[in-house]
């Protein structure tokens, strides 16, 4: 008879490389993690913090961009009375070192091989996966036709604002919801996403899209529910919910 | 992202980490059934309570809770609820 073993779980040690501004609250983070055997799309890892009293912290935080460089890139935003978000957002420095466990996470993510219409539509710092995707999808020789709807409080609370807004080809499409502010110019409503904004932003049920939606729990579910209520097939919508409200 | 304060509600995307120090593999992928109202889905949609020292993994339809994984200081415990089964694609 065997013996049950838990799994042998490898904490990589890992150094910060840069830690980039992203918007006013939120950091990219760049870390180097010696050994890493590279990451799918939307993957995730789990940060562990260790005080110097031996309390440890462990969070997880999704990989902005996928691939096989063993410099990793991490969005990080800031939640007020967190643990460890206010630390890897105003404390961290370059040289400083911190462990990694993964990649992470099998479900919540692209394969280039899927030639269905995919739809991604990001909550906030939901966008740190979400961007991943979108960037293998256009890195890759995939012909899998891409839609990103970005819903967030204003411009300059969106993390890689300026890379997506100079997306216009190449397959894929961004779509902006303001839920609080809108940039000059805009021309379409201010307010929490509805079931108007996802009609004219989200593939049509008929064209049968792999859906992605990710963002505070709250946002997700909404928006999970809406799509359902439109007619696309729950097997179709996967969620990951970042909590919060 | 993991929640910042104790038992904050994500879902089991966020229990990979801890799962793979009992499961080999990602167990989050595979499909679990619930005993308590016989809904299917992948443990990733669950809903899950994560902190420091336990992940609890509720089911998205009832909300029994399916298993819970509690990390002690000298062993680790999974103590199962209404996870009646679990299907893995093959």
């Amino acid at each position: 008879m065997s013996t049950v073993v838990a799994s042998t779980v490898t904490w990589r040690e890992a150094r910060v490389v840069e830690s980039i501004p992203a918007t006013a609250h939120a950091r990219i983070l760049r870390i180097a993690a010696p050994g890493w055997p590279g990451s799918l799309p939307g993957q995730h890892v789990d940060v562990r913090l260790t005080a110097e009293d031996g309390y440890q912290a462990v969070r997880s935080y999704s990989l902005g961009l996928a691939g096989t460089d063993d410099v990793i890139e991490l969005g990080v935003d800031e939640v007020p009375d967190g643990e460890v978000s206010p630390y890897l957002v105003h404390e961290v420095r370059a040289d400083d070192v911190l462990e990694v466990l993964g990649p992470l996470g099998g479900y919540f993510v692209w394969h280039d091989d899927d030639p269905s219409p995919v739809q991604l539509i990001a909550g906030g710092s939901g966008i740190v996966p979400l961007r991943a995707m979108l960037r293998a999808r256009l890195a890759s020789a995939s012909a899998a036709p891409f839609r990103l709807l970005y819903s967030t409080r204003s411009s300059q609370d969106a993390i890689y604002r300026e890379e997506l807004e100079a997306v216009d080809d190449g397959g894929a499409e961004v779509d902006w919801a303001y839920t609080r502010a809108a940039p000059d110019g805009w021309t379409g409503t201010v307010g929490r996403l509805d079931g108007v904004a996802l009609d004219a932003a989200v593939w049509p049920v008929a064209d049968d899209p792999l859906v992605f939606v990710c963002g505070p729990t709250g946002f997700v579910e909404t928006v999970a529910k809406a799509l359902v209520a439109r007619g696309h097939s729950p097997l179709r919508i996967k969620t990951e919910r970042f909590g919060g409200v | 992202m993991r929640a910042e304060n104790a038992a904050v509600v994500v879902d089991g995307n966020a229990a990979a980490g801890i799962l793979s120090e009992i499961f080999t593999g990602d167990v989050t992928t595979t499909i679990g059934v619930c005993s308590g109202c016989g809904s299917s889905g992948p443990l990733a949609e669950a809903v899950v309570e994560i902190d420091e020292f336990a992940a609890i993994v509720r089911c998205r339809e009832c909300t029994h809770t399916m298993v819970t994984v509690l990390r002690g200081p000298a062993e680790t415990r999974v103590v199962f609820g209404t996870l009646q089964e679990l299907r893995i694609s093959t």
